[in-house]
C-alpha cells in the first residue's frame, strides 16, 4: 500500500520535473538536479533525526525493539547521505566544472556526517550483540544529531574566515511551478525513504525471528 | 545531448540505480529467508516425528 | 557535595597512577614535539605562517588521540571499570573524574607544545591560548566518553580515531579560527558553545555507555 503510494508520488514528481517545471534561465537543464538533490538531503537529515529519536526512546524506555528501528533509520540516512554527496557532486561538476566544492556548505556538512555515521556502523560491528551494543549505538546516534547543527555552524564560520568563498551561488529563485514541483519531489523522496525504512525493518525483524526459531529448534 | 543534459541524466541515473540495487538486495534477502524458513519447517517436522 | 568529592577522588587516583607509572605523559610530550618537527619538513618553503597555525591544531588533536587511547587502560587491565560502575557513586562522576584527569594531562602537554610551536614556527597569541584551553575541554569531554566506547569494543585503539575525528572537526575549526582570525571572539564563543553542549550530552549519557 505504502509502496504503491510511493510509486505514484515518485512517478508524478518525475513528470513534473521533466515536463512541467520551466527551465532555469541561468543554469539550464542541470538545475533540475535540485528537485531531487535537496529533498534527498532533507530526507537524510530526517532519517538521522528519526534514528536519534528512536535511540532516545531506547535509552528512556529500555525496549530493545527501538535498537533495530534506530539502526535501520540511520542506515537509511547514510544511504541518502551518500546519494546527497553523489548528486551534489554531479551538480557541482555541471555548474562549476569541479567534482567537489568546499564552498558548498551542505556538501561539506554531509561529508562530515558521512564520516561520522560510517564510524557508527564500524562501532556497531565491533561490539557484541546485546543491550550494551544497543545502548552505545543509541548514545552515538544522539551525538550525531547534535553534531548536525554544531558542524553546520562550524562550517559556516570556517567559510567566512578560514576559506573565503570564491564561488557564490544565489539561491535558486523559484517560480510557483518550480516550488510546487519541489514540494512534490520532497514528499515523494520522503515517502520513498519511509517505504525503504519499513521494508528493511521488516526484513531485519524476520531475520531475528528466524534466528530465535532456529535456536529453539536446534537446542 | 548537451553537457547539461548529460549531468542531469547522470544524477537521476545514480538515484535510480541506487534504488534498483536496494531492490536487488531485498530480493536476495527474501530468497535466503525463503530457503531458511523451508529448512526450519523441515526441522520442525523432524522434531514432531521424533516426539511421536 | 558527595558527587564532587567522588569526582575529585577519581581524578586524583588517575593523576597519582600516572605520576607513578610515567608512561603516557612522556610519550605524549615526545609525540607532540616530534609531530611539530615533522610538520616543519612537511611544509614547503614559503608556506606562510597561517598554514603552520593550522598544523598546530592537527598536532594537538592527534596527541590527544594518543593520550585518550590509553585513558581507560588502567581500568580495563585491572577490570576495575565493572567495580566502579557497581559503586554507589553516580556513573557520570566516573566520566567527569576521568575527563578532569585527561584535561590535566593534555594541559601539561600543551604547556610544552605551545612554546615549542612558538619557537619552531610563529609566536602564539592570547586568543590561541584561550582557544587551546577551550578546545581542550571539548576534547576531554567527548574523548573520554568515546574512549570508553572504544574500550569495550573488539577493535579498541583502531576505532577511537574514527569515532573522535568527525566530532573533532568543529573543534579544529574553532581553534584555527581563533588563531588566525581578526575577530577571534566568535570562534572562542563557538568553542564555548561546543563544550557546553557536548559536555552536557556526555554527562547525561555516560552511564548508558558503561552499563550492561
Amino acid at each position: 500500500m505504502l509502496a504503491a503510494l510511493t510509486a505514484m508520488l515518485v512517478g508524478s514528481s518525475l513528470v513534473l520535473v521533466f515536463l512541467v517545471a520551466p527551465e532555469d534561465a541561468d543554469q539550464g537543464l542541470s538545475q533540475k538536479i535540485f528537485y531531487f538533490h535537496v529533498p534527498i538531503a532533507l530526507t537524510a537529515y530526517a532519517c538521522f533525526g528519526l534514528g536519534a529519536y528512536k535511540a532516545l526512546l531506547l535509552l528512556w524506555r529500555k525496549d530493545e525493539r527501538y535498537d533495530l528501528e534506530s539502526y535501520v533509520a540511520i542506515h537509511q540516512g547514510t544511504i541518502f547521505g551518500v546519494l546527497t554527496l553523489a548528486t551534489g557532486s554531479i551538480w557541482a561538476k555541471a555548474s562549476w566544472g569541479h567534482w567537489w566544492l568546499w564552498s558548498e556548505n551542505q556538501l561539506v556538512l554531509f561529508l562530515v556526517l558521512f564520516l561520522f555515521y560510517t564510524a557508527y556502523f564500524m562501532l556497531r560491528f565491533s561490539l557484541e550483540e546485546g543491550p550494551r551494543r544497543a545502548n552505545i549505538s543509541a548514545v552515538y546516534a544522539l551525538f550525531g544529531i547534535v553534531l548536525v547543527p554544531v558542524s553546520f555552524l562550524a562550517i559556516r564560520l570556517a567559510e567566512n574566515v578560514i576559506h573565503p568563498t570564491v564561488f557564490t551561488r544565489e539561491g535558486p529563485q523559484m517560480t510557483g511551478t518550480m516550488f510546487f514541483t519541489f514540494c512534490v519531489a520532497w514528499v515523494a523522496i520522503s515517502s520513498l525513504a519511509y517505504t525503504l525504512y519499513r521494508v528493511e525493518l521488516l526484513g531485519k525483524r524476520v531475520d531475528s525471528n528466524l534466528r530465535e526459531l532456529r535456536e529453539a529448534l536446534t537446542s | 545531448m548537451s553537457s547539461g543534459e548529460k549531468y542531469l541524466a547522470a544524477a537521476y541515473a545514480v538515484i535510480f540505480v541506487t534504488v534498483l540495487v536496494y531492490v536487488a538486495i531485498i530480493a536476495a534477502k527474501l530468497t535466503r529467508l525463503e530457503r531458511e524458513t523451508a529448512e526450519l519447517a523441515r526441522l520442525a517436522q523432524t522434531r514432531l516425528r521424533e516426539r511421536g | 557535595m558527595r558527587y564532587l568529592a567522588d569526582v575529585a577522588t577519581l581524578a586524583r587516583k588517575d593523576l597519582r597512577l600516572e605520576l607513578r607509572a610515567r608512561d603516557t605523559l612522556p610519550a605524549m610530550l615526545l609525540f607532540v614535539v616530534s609531530t611539530l618537527v615533522v610538520f616543519r619538513f612537511a611544509l614547503p618553503e614559503g608556506a606562510d605562517e597561517l598554514a603552520a597555525q593550522g598544523l598546530l591544531w592537527v598536532a594537538l588533536v592527534f596527541t590527544a588521540l594518543l593520550g585518550l587511547a590509553r585513558a581507560w587502560a588502567p581500568e580495563r587491565e585491572s577490570g576495575a571499570l565493572e567495580g566502579l560502575v557497581l559503586a554507589p557513586t553516580d556513573r557520570s562522576a566516573i566520566w567527569l573524574g576521568k575527563s578532569a584527569a585527561v584535561f590535566v594531562f593534555l594541559a601539561a602537554v600543551e604547556l610544552v607544545a605551545l612554546p615549542a610551536f612558538a619557537v619552531f614556527f610563529a609566536p602564539v597569541d592570547l586568543s590561541t591560548v584561550v582557544g587551546v584551553l577551550l578546545a581542550n575541554l571539548g576534547i576531554c569531554a567527548i574523548g573520554t566518553l568515546l574512549a570508553a566506547m572504544a574500550a569495550v569494543s573488539r577493535t579498541r585503539e583502531l576505532i577511537l580515531p574514527l569515532l573522535f575525528l568527525p566530532l573533532a572537526i568543529p573543534l579544529v575549526v574553532g581553534g584555527v579560527g581563533a588563531s588566525i582570525s581578526e575577530e577571534p571572539e566568535q570562534f572562542l564563543a563557538f568553542l564555548g558553545l561546543y563544550d557546553a553542549v557536548f559536555a552536557i550530552l556526555c554527562w547525561a549519557s555516560f552511564e548508558y555507555v558503561v552499563s550492561e
